[in-house]
């Protein structure tokens, strides 16, 4: 039989290593400074996806919300195993807030009729892990948070155990289910070369369509269908092939707003040097009794 | 959907595990508190469980002027469906214009399930909580008397601040240790209002079928004072000089992420944007490069000395008392003037 599993996935900006200024001056992120990478814990929600197929059979199919270079993460689920990959992308769904995405998301998903859902736990650039349970209110599914290890998966019961931060739970569920994966859960496996190779020509239509802007010979139409026929076409899915209430999508469908957004200056403080000598340091300890920070 | 309102109460989700009320929570009373203050509304908690009404008096030590207690044998362990479901019912019921919860994994796993099926807004991890006017530059309107939500993003690298105009409630969660926790006064009294609760089995969509939980061993928020390792101390066998270091001041250990994922110390100990924010009278950095993730978690204690090989290392933008040297050896010499001067 086997199971049909939607993973979800997102580019992110790599807050992690931050390289020159975060932020521009008129106060926007400065994305130029950050390089784009496929969210973390979304590798290992895709890895469990993977261990789920190898194990039991059935689909993996990656989708993102995102611009056409969203198609990155998309290629690069693919070089992993997965199956199929769906581009939602709508001018439309600019700036949504996590409800708006999880809407969004949610028409998606409900076009494939998934066994399980998986997403990371969270995403490194707003650290919300509000997506994925916001998702699973809006397809009617229950939600497993926090999972690091799959125990069981039996007929349309599965087991997990989950990771509460100052112990564990092991809890039973019933398919449809959403998990949100930690990244205690897997090692991401690497990509094969040969399937790799093979995936590098997966395409979206818009990108076939920029490439046949710059080269008169290339026929849009006849190059997704030969990729279709290679299984390397990347669905391309926008708000009406959605049929997206557009009242719940993008700025309208977003309670949130910001207000503003400031840039993190470390405040310089009064110091002091302390040379790192015996006498140095007992005068630095004799300062803190003085002012009973200490004693 | 909510409709905005002025008279809506502020709410705070009174997680209880146990029949004993979480810390978060706790400390949220005295920012709800300070909130309603500024409204003119009631401060109310809201409380799920079997056998807890009890509580509610605590709560209103705490600042509670009511307490909505629902009581439920399927209530007794925390189920995302069953509490999303009942605490769905009381904000449609008595349409609040904010909501709290603690970014404990219980708050962050609950609120957005909460906040979808009420289409309300909801921002995470909050840092602080103000009430502001917000004006739209363009058509000239303003909305007066909004939560604003302020919490770190991108890593840690902006502060933003979130609102949301026009649907209620405004719900927030905020992030552990990062509010006071309240005095509690014992002659406060708080309303006490039931609620009646219809669950089946059916809502228990998931089933623990076995738990492992323990108290966290340690307690960074209540210690006056931290020394904390970084991936500079350079081994699980350095690190023993960080616990000697805490030990001999009163204090507690902790440790960067870094630290952590090099096996030097337990997550427990972790300070920082994904770990816990502490606000101590001392913190003493060891081998810490504080990165901003880091400082996210610290850059409020009162005093803070950071002892680096680096001279460049950010954390001495920070830091109080900086020491440019080899940590295996300020740290004997300050054990050593502790012992004799303490």
């Amino acid at each position: 039989m086997g199971y049909n599993c939607v993973v979800l996935v997102k580019q992110v900006p790599d807050t992690k290593r931050v390289t020159g200024q975060a932020m521009n001056d008129d106060g926007t992120v400065n994305r130029a400074a950050l390089p784009a990478i496929f969210n973390p814990e979304d590798l290992n929600a895709l890895e469990l996806a993977l261990e789920i197929k190898d194990k039991f059979g059935g689909t993996v199919t990656v989708m993102t919300m995102g611009l056409p270079t969203a198609t990155d993460v998309l290629r690069a689920g693919l070089y992993r195993g997965a199956d199929q990959a769906i581009l939602v992308t709508d001018r439309r769904c600019a700036a949504s807030d996590t409800l708006a995405t999880s809407y969004i998301l949610s028409c998606g998903v409900k076009k494939l009729n998934p066994d399980i859902v998986l997403c990371g736990r969270q995403a490194i650039d707003g650290d919300t892990a509000q997506v994925g349970p916001q998702l699973a209110e809006k397809l009617d599914m229950p939600q497993i948070t926090y999972v690091e290890d799959l125990v069981s998966l039996d007929g349309e019961m599965i087991v997990v155990k989950r990771n509460l931060g100052n112990g564990w739970q092991e809890v039973k569920g019933q398919l449809p289910v959403l998990l949100t994966v930690l990244d205690a859960a897997n090692e991401p496996r690497v990509p094969r070369a040969k399937r790799l190779m093979k995936c590098k020509a997966a395409k979206c239509r818009m990108e076939v369509g920029k490439a046949a802007k710059e080269d008169d010979s290339i026929d849009v139409d006849a190059v997704c269908k030969d990729l279709e026929a290679k299984g390397l076409l990347i669905r391309q899915w926008d708000l009406d092939f959605l049929e997206a209430d557009m009242q719940w999508c993008g700025r309208d469908g977003s309670p949130t707003k910001v207000h503003r957004i400031q840039s993190v200056v470390l405040a310089a403080k009064e110091s002091k040097e302390v040379e790192p000598t015996q006498d140095a340091v007992e005068a630095m300890v004799h300062e803190l009794i003085v002012d009973h920070t200490i004693g | 959907m909510i409709e905005v309102n002025k008279q809506g109460e502020v709410w705070v989700f009174a997680e209880q595990r146990g029949g004993k009320i979480e810390e978060t929570p706790l400390e949220l009373m005295s920012k709800g508190r300070e909130l309603a203050d500024t409204l003119k509304v009631p401060l109310a908690a809201i409380l799920l469980g079997d056998k807890i009404g009890g509580l509610a008096e605590q709560l209103a030590r705490y600042g509670a002027d009511k307490v909505y207690v629902a009581e439920h044998p399927l209530l007794e362990h925390y189920q995302t469906n069953s509490y999303a479901k009942v605490i769905d019912e009381l904000i449609h019921e008595y349409a609040p214009q904010i909501v709290l919860f603690g970014a404990t994994p219980c708050g962050r796993d609950l609120a957005p399930r909460v906040a979808s099926s009420v289409k309300a807004g909801l921002t995470a991890d909050c840092t602080d909580l103000l009430i502001g006017n917000h004006e739209i530059k363009k058509t000239g309107t303003v909305y007066e008397n909004l939560l604003f939500q302020v919490r770190p993003a991108f890593g840690g690298n902006i502060i933003a601040t979130i609102i949301n105009y026009d649907r209620w409630p405004q719900m927030a969660t905020v992030r552990e240790g990062v509010m006071p926790m309240p005095d509690p006064d014992v002659s406060r009294k708080a309303k006490v209002v039931k609620k009646t609760v219809h669950l089946s089995q059916t809502d228990l969509v998931v089933v623990i079928l076995s738990e492992h939980l323990q108290a966290k061993k340690v307690d960074l928020k209540a210690s006056r004072v931290i020394v904390a390792g970084g991936a500079g101390v350079g081994s699980k066998d350095n690190f023993k000089l960080v616990w000697d270091l805490a030990h001999c001041l009163g204090g507690a250990p902790g440790a960067t992420r870094a630290a952590i994922d090099l096996g030097f110390i337990d997550s427990d100990h972790q300070i920082g944007q994904t770990g816990r924010t502490v606000r101590p009278s001392l913190y003493i950095a060891v081998g810490i490069s504080g990165a901003i993730q880091h400082q996210a978690g610290m850059a409020d204690s009162q005093k803070i000395i950071a002892i680096n090989n680096d001279p460049d290392a950010p954390i001495f933008g920070v830091a109080h008392y900086k020491i440019v040297g080899d940590l295996n050896e300020v740290m004997p010499m300050m054990i050593k003037a502790i012992k004799e001067k303490v």
